[in-house]
């Protein structure tokens, strides 16, 4: 695996609006392999921006000077050229199944559709439900039959997954993918997504506010704060970050061991933004 | 009131929703007491019947059975103003419990028309004050406010009837983890100050063992276990399924994830 997948060189992405240039990402570079790489950073930080640059779905204006997958450039691409890409090649799961499955089309039909490759439908569809196997759903019959209402909120999760599976992406977005998840449900669905990084020598990009969770689940961090990458870490060694800010986001999360009477709050210097040209 | 009487006290508790064609027990004979000035963390994952409990307790839902105190008083399904005005509920979701055409204001004084309170420009000075928003706030619209600064007006419409208890549902939840830990000094402080009582539901432990002293676990409709936030923060919890619970706060391992029963 000496090719990255992904790689990114100064990614800028700019809001013009009639009161101004809103430049939410500024010279962002990083590059992905096979491994799991977090973003981290508050709301408003650009790191769905970040991600959705890569999908080519930010209303901004994008700029970079390499945004590139799997040796192939996607700065340029027409339409045609980016459904080739799009949801089969790279895939997004987001945060919330409830706004992001059809409420009025079944699980089986999302599933097939997402799928929209040449074959028979019921060839189609052994794959489908082994796919919602693979997410550990128990009765998947009954599941492709449902409408989304029918199913909670961790298992319109788990379908969001399977739906993204059954395209076998090379490289996975995931955008808070189990912020709305309960505790134990929410580390089943990472189990699941882990197995797929290291069984199909996926990229993924986990997008997250928890910073705990990241640090025990992926292999790097990236900080981001204002559109900018403050700092790269490895995981392992989040918890000796050396940024100000990314010391002031792991102080002030609460510790279920050691609980403080008061917690820090974070204190942000605006030196931490670094000029950028042009 | 004497020293000795809870301020809150919940006798086997039951909530079942019928609809004709599904019947589902929501609480299945809850029972707790809770001591004034205390903070109270309900926890437990989504169907545990966690925030069915704030809801009957906030008069949200008037169909249950079992018996209520609060302050010593029963709890009626049907409850008189002043009843009404000393229990009051802090949603979830800034975003969504603020009217979004109404200033903070208009949003503040309602509660005290509704109560027929007068004073209204001394209460909303205060409040605001307590809640360490500026009086700059008050004629500004909720799109022109932080998510923080929106939970903070949330705060303050339920503080402004000066109430007794506070229910807190999921308050930091949606906010970002700095946030969250000003939101939560700002309820102990105020906790402190104003001799209140907290119900705080929330699946995050971390959050519970930060504002809580005592905790109950919850799972379909029954609480399973009740300890004290020295008990977790040491870990020491009893039931399989705290346990379980108190594995998967800690993050994310492999092996831990296996031994997980009930999918």
């Amino acid at each position: 695996m000496t090719q990255p997948i992904l790689e990114v060189e100064k990614l800028n992405i700019r809001f013009h609006s009639a009161s101004g240039t809103n430049h939410v990402v500024r010279d962002v570079s990083f590059t992905l392999g096979r491994e799991k790489l977090a973003i981290v950073g508050e709301s408003g930080s650009g790191k769905s921006q970040t991600a959705r640059a890569i999908l080519g779905l930010t209303p901004g204006q994008v700029s970079a000077q390499k945004l590139a997958f799997d040796g192939q450039s996607l700065l340029g691409l027409s339409n045609a050229e980016w459904r080739k890409i799009r949801g089969r090649r790279i895939t997004m799961v987001m945060q919330d199944p409830k706004y992001s499955l059809n409420p009025v089309m079944r699980i089986g039909d999302q599933l097939l559709e997402a799928a929209a490759r040449k074959g028979s439908r019921a060839a189609l569809k052994t794959r489908a439900l082994e796919m919602l196997q693979a997410v550990k759903i128990r009765d998947p019959e009954r599941v492709f039959r449902a409408f989304p209402h029918e199913l909670s909120g961790g298992m319109g999760q788990r379908v969001m997954i399977a739906m993204m599976l059954v395209t076998e992406p090379e490289l996975l977005i995931a955008d808070e993918p189990t912020s709305a998840l309960d505790v134990t449900v929410r580390l089943q669905v990472l189990a699941i997504l882990d197995d797929l990084v290291k069984t199909r020598d996926m990229g993924l990009i986990f997008i997250s506010h928890d910073l705990n969770l990241v640090s025990t689940f992926c292999d790097r961090v990236l900080v981001m704060y204002a559109g900018q990458i403050l700092e790269e870490l490895d995981a392992k060694h989040l918890q000796d970050a050396k940024h100000p800010y990314t010391r002031g986001l792991l102080a002030c999360t609460p510790n279920l061991e050691n609980p403080v009477a008061v917690l820090p709050t974070l204190q942000r210097d605006p030196s931490w933004m670094a000029p950028v040209d042009r | 009131m004497n020293d000795n009487m809870p301020m809150v006290e919940v006798k086997n508790l039951d909530v079942t929703f019928d609809t004709g064609r599904h019947r589902v027990r929501a609480l299945a004979g809850v029972s707790f007491a809770i001591a004034p000035g205390e903070s109270f963390g309900l926890v437990g994952e989504s169907g545990s019947g966690k925030t069915t409990v704030l809801r009957v307790l906030a008069g949200l839902i008037r169909q249950w059975n079992g018996g209520i105190t609060v302050a010593g008083k029963p709890l009626t399904p049907d409850r008189d103003k002043d009843a009404k005005r000393a229990i009051q509920m802090v949603f979830q979701d800034p975003y969504g419990s603020l009217h979004p055409k109404h200033t903070v204001d208009r949003i503040l004084a309602e509660p005290l028309q509704i109560h027929g309170i007068g004073d209204i420009e001394n209460r909303m000075k205060d409040t605001l004050e307590q809640v360490q928003l500026g009086a700059a706030f008050r004629f500004r619209y909720p799109h022109q406010l932080s998510g923080g600064q929106r939970q903070r007006v949330a705060i303050a419409r339920a503080l402004i009837l000066r109430p007794k208890l506070l229910l807190l549902d999921e308050p930091t939840s949606a906010l970002d983890v700095s946030i969250q830990a000003e939101v939560l000094n700002l309820l102990a402080k105020l906790r402190h100050e104003l001799d209140l009582t907290y119900i705080l539901v929330s699946h995050d432990l971390a959050v519970v063992a930060q504002l809580c002293h005592r905790l109950a676990i919850m799972r379909t409709g029954e609480i399973v276990e009740t300890a004290d936030s020295e008990k977790l923060a040491k870990g020491e919890l009893t039931h399989p399924y705290s346990r379980q619970l108190l594995t998967a706060s800690k993050g994310f391992d492999r092996a831990a994830i296996a031994a997980f029963t009930d999918l």
